[in-house]
């Protein structure tokens, strides 16, 4: 069974059709790679799978649980996802051991103790122990986004979405996050992410998912896509993007 | 079926229908809503009848309906308090310019940057301090019956004094309001604004208070709502406004039915004006989610 299943999935903002029946399976342990010009749906794709936006027609299944029924407890379902911004979109009131462990103890109701433990360990792993009573406003953005990552997984949840993480980023500081992401396949998170980053993509991607006018167009391996696409669109979207 | 509608029946099939799962979870979430609906149309008549008969039911009921509630006082006294409100409208709508003019050149003044203007800030500060610590009806009274006694010969209306007053009072709570929402625009847009060479007037103009002013907007309609009140208060100098009108009323009938009916001309008078608050405060935080379920 698929982590994630999406079957036959629309998405219509009035009349603009934005996703035209995406069908998708993520496996446990899998990094699946979202890529595709703007306005192709990607983003969409991410914000129907944490229900941000609501599902116009088709079925996503999350474990197997039938996520879009509408009997479903909508935050239930957000804490088995864990998601990462373009724009980290930490809280900036909040010291980083506390938007870390936020959602550990109000949503999940870890013990404050347990908690700080775990988020400290993690953030000591991942090159941010000082940072840990820091407030946001005093980290640069790499580090802003590693500990939007930390805060995603913190809760170990089932599936990690990952939209444009590196966008927003002075490309000096693009590495550290995607080292952080690398070090997150190592230990077997499974990741669904949209990205621009081709050259990552290709090293850390499992599968390709070309998304074109709505719909997953091609895809394949990371040697498939990149190698030898067989879609002219895809053809075309790769040639522009790496000559720029 | 001609050629040319097989075609455009296709075209429809090929333009995606919702299908039979999706239309089943519609069906559903409309079940769901008007369960909703139902409950909270239930505890409503309930809450609303047992209030009711608690009311109805007290051992007073039968004074209290006679002394408040007197149809018949409510009907003669009405032309007279209606007649009053319209003064009290008059004011308030004099009253709301002059606010606008004031309450913009304090919040300017107190934002104000550099030793030089230290005068003028001051005294912004000095005047916003004072009239939001004064209580309106001390403000009232001392315009209302100090102004006069420095020219006893030339007579202003109180009418006139009372839009003064509570102009003075009211200028500084709006001032503070738009200086709060000057200050929430993000710097970055004064210095895109400085960077294309505005000076600070012009900032201020073209670029800060447009979006300070956006910003503030529910803030600045519930300080309107509380002065369309408020306006009432200039009674106690004497003018015959509705409340004015009201108490004339109450005292040759020895019965409140009066204030009650002046109270639902005032409740009367805001609810457009709340309701309106209510819609662009919707409005404005639909815009600002940008779709999303969240």
């Amino acid at each position: 069974m698929s982590v994630l299943e999406l079957h036959d999935v629309h998405k219509l903002f009035g009349d603009n059709h934005v996703l035209k029946g995406v069908d998708l399976a993520v496996d446990e342990h899998e990094v699946v790679v979202v890529i595709g010009a703007s306005g192709s749906g990607k983003s969409t794709l991410m914000r129907t799978i944490n229900l941000i936006e609501r599902v116009d027609d088709g079925r996503i299944l999350l474990n197997g649980d039938d996520i879009t029924d509408p009997d479903v407890d909508v935050d239930k379902v957000r804490a088995r996802i864990g998601v990462v911004f373009q724009h980290f979109n930490l809280f900036p009131h909040m010291r980083v051991i506390d938007n870390v462990t936020l959602a550990a103890r109000k949503v999940h109701g870890t013990a404050a103790d347990v908690a700080r433990d775990r988020a400290v360990g993690l953030l000591e792993k991942f090159g941010l122990g000082e940072k840990v009573e820091d407030y946001p406003d005093r980290l640069s953005g790499g580090q802003q986004q590693r500990v939007a990552i930390v805060r995603a997984i913190m809760t170990e949840p089932e599936l990690l979405l990952l939209d444009e993480i590196t966008s927003a980023l002075d490309p000096m500081l693009v590495g550290e996050v995607l080292d952080l992401v690398r070090d997150l396949k190592a230990q077997g998170s499974t990741m669904l992410m949209a990205t621009h980053e081709m050259s990552f993509a290709r090293s850390v991607a499992d599968r390709i998912v070309f998304m074109h006018g709505g719909r997953p167009l091609e895809v394949g391996t990371p040697e498939q896509i990149f190698g030898d696409p067989q879609r002219p669109e895809t053809r075309e979207f790769l040639a522009r993007i790496t000559h720029r | 079926m001609t050629d040319r509608a097989a075609e455009s029946a296709a075209g429809a099939a090929e333009a995606w229908a919702p299908s039979e799962l999706e239309l089943e979870r519609r069906l559903t979430r409309k079940r769901a809503s008007r369960r909703s609906v139902l409950i909270a149309l239930v505890s409503t008549v309930v809450f609303a009848a047992v209030a009711g008969w608690l009311v109805l039911s007290s051992p007073g009921w039968a004074d209290v309906q006679q002394a408040f509630f007197n149809p018949e006082i409510a009907k003669d006294s009405f032309p007279k308090i209606l007649e009053g409100l319209w003064l009290n409208i008059r004011v308030l709508f004099f009253a709301t310019i002059a606010v606008a003019v004031v309450a913009t050149l304090l919040a300017v003044m107190r934002s104000l940057r550099g030793p030089v203007w230290f005068p003028l800030r001051a005294l912004a500060t000095g005047y916003t301090d004072l009239f939001r610590g004064l209580p309106v009806l001390i403000v009232l009274y001392l315009v209302g019956f100090g102004i006069p006694a420095l020219n006893p010969e030339n007579r202003i209306s109180v009418a006139v004094l009372g839009t003064v007053g509570i102009t003075l009072c009211y200028s500084a709570y709006v001032a503070e309001v738009l200086r709060a929402g000057m200050e929430a625009v993000h710097p970055s847009q004064r210095i895109a604004a400085r960077s294309l060479g505005l000076s600070h007037a012009k900032t201020l103009r073209l670029v800060v208070i447009p979006q300070a002013l956006r910003k503030v907007v529910p803030a600045l309609m519930n300080d309107f709502v509380s002065m369309q009140k408020d306006v009432g208060l200039i009674s106690v100098l004497g003018a015959v406004d509705a409340v004015r009108a009201a108490q004339i009323a109450t005292a040759s009938t020895y019965n409140f039915t009066p204030y009650v009916v002046a109270g639902l001309l005032f409740v009367a008078m805001s609810f457009p004006m709340i309701r309106l608050t209510d819609h662009v405060s919707a409005r404005m935080a639909a815009r600002e989610q940008q779709g999303g379920t969240v």
